[in-house]
């Protein structure tokens, strides 16, 4: 098979997850984008081992891991989304911006207003 | 002759007048002994070297300064019978300035301050008369000018005193700028800045310019010692204390300019150009200021264009080439125009007024200060240059110098060649001088006679002259206020005058033998020659008989006016004239013989023949506009680039600023595609 | 670069063309569509459960790519981790954060067209280079390459160390998870931190799907006496 095919569909794959990281309002679907980017990587890397048949398995090995790694990432990652979600009564990412400048808020207020109501377009 | 004593007369001052910059705030009971005795101490000082030195002796003495790599500098004294004798007179008027300061700034807060500038500026003085060398004699030159400076700005309060004091400053550092290329072109002609050298140098014409260098020096000392074209800070000076008038503005630092020329005469006899400069310098200087003392109504700008007028005799009788006599008439006048400016301080004290026409309607005012009465006669007859006073031996030295000139023996005394001296500068000289003569007599007769000798236009039973008897808007010293009647002439002011009058009235004899005071200078004659003694005098005596009789005819139509005045005061006169009548006899204009005398030329010469308003055309106002449109490039241009980089820095803050929205996914999407643009970057 | 191409083998580039495709490759690139369509739908839709659902199908298809890649326990791993517990974790997330059912019309944010930018030039780059760096790669499926047997004898060989180490890890990651979701120790304050917090927006816009926090501590939280809905009741204090 050629290597090209599951290269090209993984890069795409990690396309679309960055897409759904950016694009996406609520947290937790950011958080599925993700996965899907971890998911073209596992793939990529699937295919490197099924290429190169290194003795170590290294593509393989690492491939579990990442998926391991990636389950304890949701995990913890939905803990914290629901931690926020409790305290700020909201999971859109774009409403969660306490670590804005505020002095711009009240400096400008008008143009605050302006951010906000395209943030809610 | 042990050199510490010398070291001492200019060294004693300038200590104490650091003591009391140091002690003057917190112990100012210290400040009057710290005044007066450095200074008394240095004045007996260079009584006794003067004597040690002796006659015909030059004491020379020098000390490296450091090495310039070019021609050196050095800590040299020079003493010889000018220096005695420009010394002794330093001391003598400063110690009486001093002692009357005690008394006439009795209650100036400032007072400490005051008396250690006067004795700073006494010991810059000394250093000036006793440096050998040129650059140091420039910095004892520079302090005495920035001593002037706050000296005359002593009244700081008073808008007229500030600006005559950076009037002062200004026009005398004009003059100071080429004076200072002066002295280097000197010392790179003669390869040293010692006095001597340059003097040998000059007596084997080794000096490349001298005319330009004479020129160059000469505007320096137009500016110090007043002469025509720098001349119209001295006037304005008057704003400053009495004393200091006396000191710095008559006695000593203005004649410092007529010092240097006498020191350096050698250069200056190298160039005809030179000397015929220097002549019309003083003739202008001389005719013009006794104009303007003519028509002048403050006392003290009356002596002041006096003094200008007198440093022109002494300039004229160097530009005759007889040093000498320029040197005579500075100490003689030095003693008598301190006197006339100490008892001046007096009269203002008990007059509480400048103007000489208020003063004149003071009734008593002769009788209230009756020593300063008696001193300034003694002193305008000196000054009017009548026999046997001071002024009349140095004028007449000065005339005959000119004289001499004039027919082309110029009596040099071995400086130099009589022919180096043009028949043209005698001539100018001699002329300027007689015509000078004359006006300075009847100006002396006027000052006299108008301020003390009116009629008394109110009846003597009203003792207290008003302060309100002043005109509007006449000059006034602001010192003046704490004086009291009964105190008019404390004895601190008093002495002071009689000391100074001594000199003024014997001084003249010292000329007369030529192993008096000319054996002390350079040796020639000071004994004054029957026809220009005649020709003076007359004019002189002709000069006080004008005014006299001027002045009586004014007297006249004044008193025949109040007279007639006074009659519609009567029971009818409020149905006649009832604007007119009610006129005090007060408000009569006085009796000025110097609106007679001069007609039409009356006004332009009380404003100085308007040369300060042309200044102000041709200098003044270019500064002015050139520092406005420097203020403007400064304000408007070069503030706009400092204003628009921190705009620039603001409104870039804030454009970064408005990135930092706190949203996560616009930091992640311009993190990923910075990475993409690396990416692509990195592989094309 | 080399290395790689040096450890490959022999790549014999002129016996496979990309247009005489094997049977495996056909299957792979079906297969891959399907992933691709999935993923893209799970990304853009407007339904949130539908994403996590479409979600489940793109992660169901890239295991059976990892079948035809002969890795098959990762697959059996994927199917095991990614659709029985990731999915379901994420399915839990949505409803514990309320996500509304049905179309959402603010599933995407403002950032959408930036994104769209960023992701269209990050898939142009990677292609490109995937298609110029390995255009001629050939992959020779043999069998057993991903057997459960070779994959743990490697892993229990040569990766025991950083297998237990991810152990290590996974542990912290739960503990770490019961604490966030507990939201602090039993009793003391889980820290709704001061004023700030709270007060800096108003809880629960009027306008939004999503129910403000007032209607239940049963919803959002395990326990009654859990804080936040207690500060909830403090009225929001403006700017």
């Amino acid at each position: 098979m050629h290597l090209a095919y599951p290269a090209v569909l993984a890069a795409l794959l990690f396309s679309v997850g960055v897409y759904g990281v950016l694009a996406r309002r609520n947290v937790v679907l950011v958080l599925m984008s993700v996965e899907l980017m971890l998911n073209a990587v596992n793939l990529d890397l699937v295919a490197f081992d099924a290429w190169l048949r290194d003795s170590l398995h290294a593509g393989q090995a690492l491939t579990l891991f990442v998926i391991t790694v990636a389950a304890a990432e949701i995990g913890l990652g939905l803990a914290i989304v629901l931690l926020v979600f409790r305290t700020r009564g909201t999971a859109d990412i774009d409403r969660i911006t306490a670590l804005g400048d505020p002095a711009e808020a009240a400096q400008a207020p008008a143009a605050a207003d302006t951010l906000k109501g395209r943030a809610a377009a | 002759m042990n050199l510490a004593l010398p070291v001492l007369v200019p060294a004693l001052p300038a200590l104490g007048a650091a003591a009391t910059f140091a002690t003057g705030r917190r112990a100012p009971g210290f400040a009057r002994p710290l005044a007066i005795l450095p200074v008394a101490a240095s004045a007996v000082l260079a009584l006794v070297v003067a004597l040690q030195l002796g006659t015909g002796q030059v004491l020379e003495a020098a000390t490296r300064l450091t090495p310039t790599g070019g021609p050196e500098i050095s800590l040299a004294i020079q003493l010889d019978g000018y220096t005695s004798v420009i010394t002794v007179l330093v001391g003598l008027v400063a110690t009486c300035v001093q002692v009357y300061s005690t008394a006439y700034l009795k209650d100036d807060p400032r007072y400490p301050s005051y008396a250690a500038l006067v004795s700073l500026f006494t010991a810059a003085m000394f250093v000036v008369v006793y440096s050998g060398d040129l650059i140091v004699l420039l910095v004892g030159w520079e302090v005495m000018g920035i001593c002037s400076y706050f000296l005359i700005g002593h009244h700081w309060e008073t808008a007229d005193a500030r600006s005559a004091s950076l009037k002062a400053f200004l026009v005398t550092k004009l003059g100071d700028v080429p004076f200072v290329f002066g002295i280097f072109l000197l010392g790179a002609d003669a390869g040293s800045f010692r006095i001597s050298d340059v003097l040998s140098a000059a007596g084997h014409g080794q000096l490349g310019h001298p005319t330009l260098t004479a020129l160059l020096l000469l505007a320096g000392v137009a500016g110090k010692s007043a002469q025509f074209p720098l001349h119209t800070w001295l006037p304005d000076a008057m704003a400053g204390p009495t004393p200091v008038s006396a000191l710095i503005h008559a006695a000593t630092m203005v004649a410092a300019g007529i010092y240097l020329v006498a020191r350096l005469l050698p250069v200056f006899l190298l160039s005809g150009a030179a000397l015929i400069v220097l002549a019309v310098m003083a003739a202008v200087t001389m005719i013009g200021s006794a104009l303007c003392a003519l028509a002048q109504d403050d006392l003290k700008r009356v002596l002041a264009y006096s003094t200008v007028g007198q440093l022109g005799y002494m300039a004229g009788a160097l530009a005759s080439g007889d040093r000498e006599a320029s040197v005579f008439h500075l100490v003689s006048h030095g003693a008598f125009k301190a006197l006339l400016f100490l008892a001046a301080g007096v009269v203002i004290h008990a007059a509480h007024t400048n103007s000489i026409s208020a003063m004149s309607r003071m009734p008593g005012l002769r009788r209230r200060v009756p020593d300063a009465y008696w001193t300034t006669g003694i002193a305008l007859v000196a000054l009017v240059g009548l026999p046997p006073f001071s002024g009349f031996f140095s004028k007449e030295a000065v005339l005959t110098a000119a004289e001499h000139a004039a027919t082309g023996e110029a009596i040099t005394n071995g400086v130099g060649p009589a022919s180096a001296v043009p028949a043209t500068a005698g001539w100018i000289v001699l002329v300027a001088a007689c015509l000078t003569a004359l006006i300075t007599a009847a100006y002396a007769t006027r000052l006299w006679l108008v301020a003390f000798h009116t009629p008394a236009a109110v009846p003597p039973a009203a003792p207290a002259p008003a302060p309100t008897g002043a005109e509007p808007g006449a000059p006034y010293s602001p010192e003046v206020d704490e004086a009291d009647p009964a105190t008019a002439e404390p004895s601190a002011m008093r002495w002071p005058l009689w000391v100074l009058a001594v000199p003024t009235m014997g001084f003249g004899i010292a000329g007369v033998r030529t192993d008096w005071l000319p054996a002390l200078l350079d040796g020639g004659s000071l004994r004054p020659t029957p026809v220009t003694a005649v020709i003076g005098t007359g004019l002189a005596v002709a000069g006080i008989l004008i005014a006299w009789a001027a002045w009586r005819s004014g007297t006249a139509r004044v008193t025949a006016a109040r007279l007639a005045a006074g009659r519609p005061l009567g029971p009818t006169a409020e149905g006649r004239v009832p604007g007119g009548a009610t006129t005090p006899p007060a408000e009569q204009p006085p009796a000025d013989p110097g609106r007679t005398l001069l007609g039409p030329l009356f006004g332009p010469a009380r404003h100085g023949f308007g040369v300060d308003r042309l200044y102000t055309a041709l200098f003044v106002r270019p500064a002015g506009a050139a520092a406005k449109l420097v203020r403007f490039l400064d304000r408007e241009v070069v503030e706009t680039y400092v204003r628009g980089t921190g705009l620039g820095a603001q409104l870039l803050g804030r454009a970064v600023r408005l990135a930092q929205t706190g949203n996560a996914q616009t930091y992640l999407s311009a993190l990923l595609a910075g990475v993409v643009l690396l990416a692509v970057w990195a592989a094309v | 670069m080399s290395v790689l191409f040096a450890a490959a083998g022999p790549l014999e580039p002129a016996a496979r063309s990309f247009l005489s495709p094997t049977g495996v490759e056909i299957v792979f690139l079906l297969v891959g569509v399907a992933v691709l369509g999935s993923a893209l739908v799970a990304v853009t839709t407007k339904q949130l459960v539908h994403a996590a659902l479409w979600l489940v199908v793109a992660l169901g298809g890239l295991a059976v790519e990892f079948l035809l890649l002969t890795a098959e326990f990762i697959a059996w791993v994927q199917v095991l981790i990614y659709l029985g517990s990731v999915v379901v974790l994420v399915l839990f997330g949505l409803m514990l954060t309320k996500a509304p059912i049905g179309r959402s019309p603010d599933a995407d944010s403002g950032n959408r067209w930036v994104a769209l930018v960023v992701a269209l030039a990050a898939a142009g780059t990677l292609v490109t280079l995937m298609v110029d760096a390995f255009r001629s790669a050939w992959i020779d499926l043999g069998a057993g390459g991903g057997s459960t047997q070779a994959t743990g004898t490697s892993l229990f060989r040569h990766w025991v160390l950083p297998f237990e180490a991810l152990s290590v890890l996974l542990l912290a990651a739960l503990v770490g998870a019961v604490v966030l979701s507990r939201g602090g120790g039993r009793g003391t304050a889980p820290a709704p931190r001061a004023g700030r917090l709270r007060a800096g927006k108003p809880v629960g816009t009027p306008g939004r799907a999503v129910p403000p926090p007032q209607a239940g501590p049963d919803a959002g939280a395990p326990k009654p006496a859990d804080p936040a809905p207690a500060a909830s009741t403090t009225p929001p204090q403006e700017r």
